[in-house]
């Protein structure tokens, strides 16, 4: 009789670099889902094997920790998941415990912990092929004796031992009993003394390397170099925005090209009308807007995810945090506010990488000041518009200079901000730097690939979900009422969207925008670069975006230099984007702190706004 | 003869061995926190530690070599370790 085995579920948990989502990936492929854990916007990343035996097993990867006493999120998470406290969740049938072969001290005090939880365990002891390379003795009989716990020592880039540990895991699931968790949050008392017996176990099974790493010392002695590795480091990432830029600009061409197609096509097949209008001019034209921006997401992406295989990030955050300090902000929000230039949406994200809730926040809030790819076809506009091209200082291009001005500005009030924040909001509370500086390893192309492909992913299926009911109800907006018979203005001037920005205007009025901007304005929540088509609308130029020529000479006629100015400062500030509105909301699951976001991003919009115009204006740009 | 200081005091290329982590004073939340999550980094009584390198502004943060792995601080979390220097 065959009787179909029980399905179990794993977690798997480890120290962070210990090669546990490479081993993640190598146990369970492409068959994983990536999603958010209920209330938490911790990434959950869960995947399936079928075993040999014919029994499912479901796979967590549970965010890297040294200890169950959790700091940030993700480490709550981490803990919650173990003991079976989270929410809608089944606590694992088997934990498995990633370690990194050449780096067990720390590992053996987790396990101690961890053993106390009193789940069916399974060591495994990854990156097994570089401590035999390095000489490093384990006697696993003994380890696995001394802990308690089977050992199967596995190379997950190589996808060596996966089957030994699938079969070790299943027959803890076969004969491994529960027991009551004896798990407490463990104090300083308890740290030293498992400290300790973690280091009675170390010296006892492994004898140290005899060819140990020196590679990693004498490459850090270079990227470390105070003045050296800081140059470097701007090297590094003056090649990454040429990258971001340059690379990608015929990928967003032809992105740009493929999408006024479809619209075409699609406008071809269906009959004129609404939905021709809502499909084409909605749904296509909104939805591509965000689409053109996947090749700069991924470019930007290849190159952190890269530099995090290969241990730099760490050490980019070494380099930065003093900069970052002075102005309030860890050494690890260098990441985030450095995805933030691509997208605003990865860089709020990626701000998970901060233990700490304050100064996760405060990235958080100051992420959105990036100068995003967003602005970039705003800010070419006007520039082009109301900037002579012309040499300044002799060398320098005045239109550069202005657009590196935009940038400048865009960085600083993330200085200033941040600091204002940590002032206002948590007065001298200064968070703990302190991280490890993981060996340096070649980067796995595989891997690589494998992790850009689930970025891209995410941040298509995230964006669509934002995107998608944005651009509907703008279009809605926009749409109706319809213009009466004998029309002379554009139709959206006649719309709801027409009539808000009437009725706006006077408000706007005080920093140089007239109504046809406060239109623009309304679609361009969406997202930055909808205000120059809306604009190329509302000065009824059909394509705007395709003919950014023409509508430049256009507005070069009907604004005056200091209207055009205010609009660029405006465009510094506001937070003229429902995604990262969203996103925001999400990650700090709080609708508080997102208003805060809102209105002091506005506010100082309005407040640079109104100063560039009044300057500008009294220094005869009116 | 061998001198007992802060970490934070320590300068590029010193190594000893750590004989007190944690501040006495056990008032603050934060300073028992703090010296919780040194302990979970490696930085226990009798670790051996080695300075690697040193920030560019104000010679902060520091890499150290910690036993057998390489941790980051600033060198205001350093205070609160005392390190006996090996005899040079």
């Amino acid at each position: 009789m065959d009787v179909a085995l029980k399905a179990a579920r794993v977690a798997l948990v480890g120290n962070p670099n210990s090669g546990k989502t490479a081993l993640f990936n190598a146990l369970t492929g492409a068959h994983q889902k990536v999603a958010n854990y209920a209330g938490v916007t911790v990434e959950r990343k869960e995947g399936l094997i079928r075993a040999a035996s014919g029994r499912t097993l479901s796979v967590l990867d549970l965010p890297g920790t040294y200890s169950l006493r959790a700091r940030s999120p993700d480490e709550e998470v981490t803990r919650d998941a173990i003991l079976g406290r989270l929410a809608g969740e089944t606590p694992p049938d088997v934990v498995v415990c990633v370690a990194d072969a050449t780096n067990l001290r720390l590992v053996l005090r987790l396990i101690l912990e961890l053993k106390a939880v009193g789940r069916p365990m399974v060591l495994a002891l990854n990156m097994y092929d570089i401590a035999q390379r390095q000489g490093l003795r384990i006697d696993l009989e003994k380890l696995g004796a001394e802990l308690g716990v089977p050992i199967i020592t596995t190379v997950a880039t190589r996808k060596r031992g996966i089957d030994d540990l699938i079969a070790a895991v299943e027959q803890q699931v076969d004969v491994a009993a529960l027991s009551e968790s004896q798990w407490h949050s463990p104090d300083a008392a308890a740290l030293r003394s498992a400290a300790r017996e973690a280091e009675r176990i170390m010296k006892a099974c492994v004898r140290p390397p005899e060819r140990p790493d020196t590679l990693t010392g004498k490459i850090d002695s270079v990227l470390l170099h105070p003045v050296g590795g800081m140059l470097i480091l701007m090297a590094i990432l003056f090649v990454m925005f040429q990258a971001v830029f340059s690379w990608a600009a015929p990928l967003m061409d032809g992105i740009e090209g493929g999408i006024g197609w479809i619209g075409e096509m699609v406008a071809a097949i269906l009959p004129d009308g609404l939905l021709q209008s809502l499909i084409v001019d909605g749904v296509i034209s909104g939805v591509g807007s965000v689409l053109v921006f996947l090749p700069q997401i991924l470019i930007l992406f290849l190159f952190i995810i890269a530099l995090e295989d290969f241990g730099y990030m760490a050490r980019a955050a070494f380099l930065m945090d003093k900069i970052m300090g002075g102005a309030g902000l860890h050494g690890r929000a260098f990441i985030p506010l450095l995805s933030s230039f691509a997208c605003a949406i990865p860089g709020v994200m990626a701000a998970r990488v901060i233990d700490s809730k304050r100064d996760r926040l405060t990235t958080i809030l100051v992420a959105p000041l990036m100068t995003c790819s967003a602005r970039i076809p705003v800010y070419t506009l006007i520039i082009a518009a109301f900037i002579p091209n012309e040499t300044v200082w002799g060398f320098a291009n005045l239109q550069g200079v202005v657009m590196f001005g935009l940038y400048a500005a865009g960085i600083f009030s993330a200085l200033i901000v941040s600091l204002v924040i940590r002032k206002i909001f948590w007065r001298g509370a200064v968070e703990p730097f302190m991280m490890e500086l993981p060996t340096y390893k070649v980067p796995d192309l595989k891997s690589v690939g494998f992790n850009l492909w689930l970025r891209a992913k995410i941040f298509l299926t995230r964006a669509g979900r934002i995107i998608l009911p944005a651009v509907v109800i703008l279009w809605v907006l926009a749409t109706f009422p319809y213009p009466p018979e004998n029309a002379t203005l554009p139709a959206i001037d006649y719309s709801f969207a027409g009539m808000l920005g009437r009725a706006l205007e006077p408000i706007f009025a005080p920093i140089g925008f007239n109504w046809q901007m406060v239109i623009a304005l309304i679609p361009g929540m969406a997202a930055r670069e909808v205000a120059v088509a809306a604009l190329g609308t509302t000065y009824a130029i059909a394509d705007a975006e395709n003919a950014t020529g023409l509508l430049a000479s256009t507005l070069a006629q009907h604004w005056s230099l200091a209207t055009a100015l205010s609009f660029l400062a405006w465009y510094i500030f506001a937070p003229q984007c429902v995604a990262t509105l969203g996103v925001v909301r999400r990650e700090t699951n709080s609708l508080k702190w997102t208003w805060v976001m809102i209105g002091y991003m506005f506010g100082l919009a309005y407040l640079a706004s109104f100063v560039t115009y009044h300057v500008a204006v009294s220094m005869g740009g009116g | 003869m061998t001198d007992t200081i802060k970490l934070s005091q320590a300068r590029r290329g010193d190594r000893g061995v750590i004989v007190q982590v944690g501040a006495h004073c056990h008032h603050q939340a934060d300073a028992v926190e703090l010296e919780r999550r040194l302990l979970e980094l490696g930085f226990v009584e009798g670790a051996h530690v080695e300075l690697l390198h040193e920030g560019l502004f104000g010679r902060d943060p520091i890499a150290m070599k910690v036993d057998d792995m390489r941790v980051a601080l600033r060198r205001h979390e350093a205070e609160s370790l005392m390190i006996q220097l090996d005899a040079a």
